[in-house]
């Protein structure tokens, strides 16, 4: 026999008139190999139907299911129940607005971060059916593989202090797709149009440099290195733009 | 309640994964308005999941050289087992290698090709030379005679996706996210746009548009192990199918993928085949070679799948320590800590999440799992649906017919963005030429009728059924009775099961209020949806009495061309409890029907 899991979760379904927010013990029994994906589908299939949680992909890839499992943000599907105590609590992620329960608006969060950042290739070379493609290392593809890994769990803005409390603040995540853009040799834009993005306090500046957000990373996505990156590339564009006649490599 | 919002666009788009998204951007390119609903975030789309990688016959690795489209053809009609429909392919292989470079364009890091000397893990050595260094790389998958998986790592589907969504945030193409399509509004002959949930609050929406787009994905969850995203229950086809004029084709085709892991049944890439992994049995002996001399691990999916299975029943699987049911192993450690942690990455970490396991050092356990619905919403080549004008399908979720009855590793994503780039062009022209008509009556009509099952649902006014007893049944009838190898007598139970639950999801009642986004009100709305599709699944392969690609009847084992070189469509009927099954002829004007080169066909049993 396993052991007797108490699930303590938040509930509260803001579209239900007279709800109200409040914490919710669920008990069941752990077997082998279980995780917080089975755990959670067995609440609902089994005790309580209302329980609104998100899983897509449940193999740690899609970045649906994120939450405070134990007051610390992370991916639900890969959390393996035998890691926690017998007794733990789940809550929604802190920043997102909340869609119900463990269910949280991450989508709408980083489409606008798409939109802010203009998180795409920008180029005036028309696309040609007939060419071949423009030759490109393989140092630097995979260079630009490593940011693009981010699944937009959002586990680093959860974490983050300065995320909690300035709305418009970019984020580990925000940054981090910054430099994939300024990897690629196919967008064209300059170091100074990068700074119009990034180089100011809801961007690269903004980061007090608690780095909660590293250690969190499901992916392990190198967030701190990404932001020293950045924050060199924008000081840098920030001195020129300042003494324009000043060379900076 | 009656609908809360209307939404007017030219085009409606059901589905935000990498063919719904491809598809959007070249309507929206034409000039026309395009509204994308999707259930989840674009980015979180099963697309995202793909792991190996894109077949296009670039030829630029050392082992793709000489490759070309009509080479790429050529495997596909055969990986096919001649099912597909041979213009679809020859019009995909010879598109398909400039979607890969307009990707790239588009921002995705392809892999590249770097020059020198090459020890493959078979011992054969090979040069990547000085002249295509920097260009677009290639690895090995199933059934193909050249190298032409294009990928990035083992993360594929990822950056495809994200990349193409970057090109729809940049034209501005609006998605509605957590909003499911949960009817198409139509009369019999036009189809004006859909009804649909919001998942976040439960209002009810409707979408008029002078095109339809049915991008929905695969319906891999009407298993009860499967490769898929959560989110794949084949919802798309579901609804067309209800509307008793869109046929489904060839549902029977169901892929079962060779290395699914258990116990949560998470692909492990082909690509770790294709990069040179074994399959070992109990003693760990490399069994695939004994089976296929020729391709051996890197035989057609179905037809390793088969042999696995074959291999256990012999007496050969390994003991699980999570069910009864036994498995092989997957064993890569060979390639080295440096390939493994590189180029398959994303397996080795999922092994390390689930399995506690480090593929470079330990074998990881595998077995057939259900993978990909080589059948759906019946198109023709330009991707229109049948029965219905302004309704088009795409994707996994439509029966375009490139994969026949087995679809090709690498072929699948590869058709997500060339059946999105050559039916969104189809489409588009085809939009612009369209006027909107709308029938308020009809609507309402339509609005009505998903009130009332809500209501009904609600109340329990048809009875008390749970759902989630429905849903496991379902997943556990298809298991037993419609897997790998199938017989008559079970494939006859199994659709007397299917029946009876399917008659048991029309009397489903709430256990809770439904009230907002009820998720137990989502799934029993979609459960007899569900059922529908796994009946025409089940009933397609109890009546097709032949073998053919991933279709085996172990009591019709080999493939009939005199009497099934056709296609079947499954309709269903107002107040049926099974599909009404048709038949097409598919014709083979480039490609004779032939043997595959692999498969038992050519190579015997195990002696
Ligand atoms: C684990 C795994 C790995 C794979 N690896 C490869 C690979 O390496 N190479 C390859 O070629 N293929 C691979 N495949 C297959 C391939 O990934 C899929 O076939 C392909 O991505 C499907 O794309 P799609 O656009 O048709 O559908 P999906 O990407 O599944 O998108 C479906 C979309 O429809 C939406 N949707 C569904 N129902 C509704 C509804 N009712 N209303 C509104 N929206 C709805 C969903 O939200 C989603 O956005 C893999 C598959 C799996 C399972
Ligand atoms: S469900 Fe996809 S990351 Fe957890």
């Amino acid at each position: 026999m396993g052991r007797q899991l108490t699930i303590s979760c938040f509930r509260y379904n803001p579209n239900i008139p007279g709800d109200k927010p409040r914490m919710q013990d669920y008990k069941l029994e752990e077997y082998e190999g279980m995780t917080l994906f089975v755990a959670l589908n067995e609440i609902r299939e089994k005790l309580d139907p209302t329980l609104m949680f998100d899983f897509v992909c449940r193999a740690a890839i899609c970045g649906s299911c994120a939450m405070l499992i134990n007051g610390r943000p992370r991916l639900a599907c890969k959390t393996m129940t035998r890691t926690l105590p017998s007794r733990f609590t789940v809550m929604p992620l802190p920043v997102f607005k909340l869609i119900g329960d463990l269910s949280v608006d991450t989508g709408t969060w980083f489409r606008n971060l798409q939109i802010r950042t203009e998180s795409w290739i920008h180029t005036n070379k028309k696309f040609d059916f007939n060419a071949l493609e423009v030759r490109m290392e393989n140092k630097t593809a995979e260079a630009i593989y490593e940011p693009e890994r981010c699944i937009e769990c959002g586990c680093c803005v959860a974490a983050c202090v300065t995320a909690n409390i300035r709305e418009d603040f970019l984020g580990a995540t925000g940054i981090n797709r910054v430099a994939r853009f300024i990897l690629d040799p196919r967008d064209e834009r300059s170091n100074a149009e990068y700074f119009e993005v990034v180089g100011n306090e809801d961007g690269a500046f903004g980061c007090v440099g608690i780095m909660a957000c590293a250690d969190l990373c499901p992916m392990e996505i190198p967030l701190q290195e990404n932001l020293a990156f950045v924050r060199r590339k924008m000081a840098a564009a920030g001195l020129k733009l300042q003494f324009p006649g000043v060379k900076i490599s | 309640m009656s609908a809360k919002h209307t939404h007017i666009s030219d085009v409606l788009v059901i589905g935000a994964g990498l063919a719904a998204e491809r598809s959007a951007i070249e309507a929206a390119e034409a000039g026309l308005s395009v509204i994308i609903l999707s259930l989840v975030p674009p980015r979180r789309s099963h697309s995202t999941a793909a792991q190996g990688g894109m077949q296009a016959s670039l030829g630029n690795a050392a082992m793709a050289k000489g490759d070309n489209p009509q080479i790429h053809f050529e495997d596909t009609v055969k990986g096919s087992d001649w099912g597909c429909d041979q213009e679809v392919a020859k019009m995909f292989t010879e598109t398909v290698p400039s979607m890969i470079r307009q990707l790239d364009y588009w921002g995705v890091p392809w892999n590249r090709v770097t020059a020198g000397k090459k020890k493959l893990p078979s011992g054969l050595e090979v040069e990547d030379t000085k002249d295509r260094e920097g260009l677009i790389t290639a690895r090995d998958f199933g059934g193909v005679a050249k190298w032409r998986c294009c990928y990035t790592s083992d993360g594929t589907g990822h950056t495809v996706q994200f990349v193409v969504d970057t090109v729809v945030c940049k034209l501005g193409i609006p998605v509605h996210d957590r909003m499911e399509a949960i009817s198409l509004i139509h009369d019999g002959e036009t189809c004006f746009g859909a009804v649909a949930r919001d998942l976040r609050t439960g209002d009810l929406n409707v979408y008029l548009a002078k095109s339809t787009v049915i991008a929905t994905g695969g319906a891999g969850r009407i298993y009860a192990a499967s490769t898929n995203a959560v989110i794949n229950e084949g919802t798309g086809g579901a609804i067309a199918l209800s509307t008793g004029v869109v046929p489904l084709g060839n549902m029977e085709a169901v892929q079962f993928h060779p290395t699914g892991m258990p116990p949560v049944y998470i692909l492990m890439t082909e690509g770790a085949r294709g990069d040179g992994g074994y399959l070992l049995d109990k003693n760990l002996h490399r069994f695939m070679p004994d089976y296929e001399p020729k391709k051996k691990e890197l035989a057609s999916r179905d037809v390793v799948s088969r042999r696995m299975v074959q291999h256990i029943r012999a007496g050969y699987g390994v003991d699980s320590k999570f069910s009864t049911q036994q498995h092989l192993w997957l064993d890569i450690r060979h390639l080295g800590r440096q390939w493994v942690w590189t180029n398959l990455r994303e397996i080795a970490t999922i092994a390390t999440n689930f399995n506690g396991l480090d593929p470079a050092k330990d074998l990881v356990p595998v077995i057939p799992t259900q993978h990909y619905t080589m059948g759906g919403v019946r198109t023709n080549k330009d991707g229109f649906a049948y029965g219905l004008k302004g309704l088009f399908a795409i994707g996994e979720a439509a029966c375009w017919d490139l994969h026949g009855f087995n679809r090709l590793g690498g072929n699948s994503l590869a058709e997500t963005v060339t059946a999105g780039y050559i039916v969104g062009k189809q489409l588009a022209k085809y939009t612009l030429g369209a006027t909107q008509t709308f029938n308020y009556k009809l609507i309402e009509d339509f609005v009505k009728k998903e009130e009332e099952r809500i209501k009904n649902l609600i109340s329990g006014k048809n009875g008390r059924e749970n759902v989630w007893e429905i849903r496991a049944a379902m997943q556990t009838a298809m298991m037993d009775h419609v897997h790998i190898f199938r017989t008559g007598p079970a494939l006859e139970q199994g659709v007397a099961k299917l029946q009876e639950l399917y008659r048991r999801s029309l009397k489903i009642g709430l256990r809770s209020s439904g009230q907002g986004a009820n998720p137990e009100l989502a799934q029993a709305l979609r459960m007899p949806g569900m059922l529908r599709t796994a009946l025409c699944v089940a009933y397609g392969a109890l009546m097709r009495t032949e073998s053919r690609g991933s279709h085996f009847r172990e009591d019709y084992p080999k493939r009939d061309d005199t009497n099934w070189l056709k296609r079947t469509l499954a309709y269903w009927k107002e107040g049926a409890d099974l599909p009404t099954l048709d038949y097409e002829p598919v014709a083979c004007p480039y490609m004779p029907p032939g043997d595959r080169g692999y498969g038992e066909a050519t190579a015997g049993p195990k002696k």
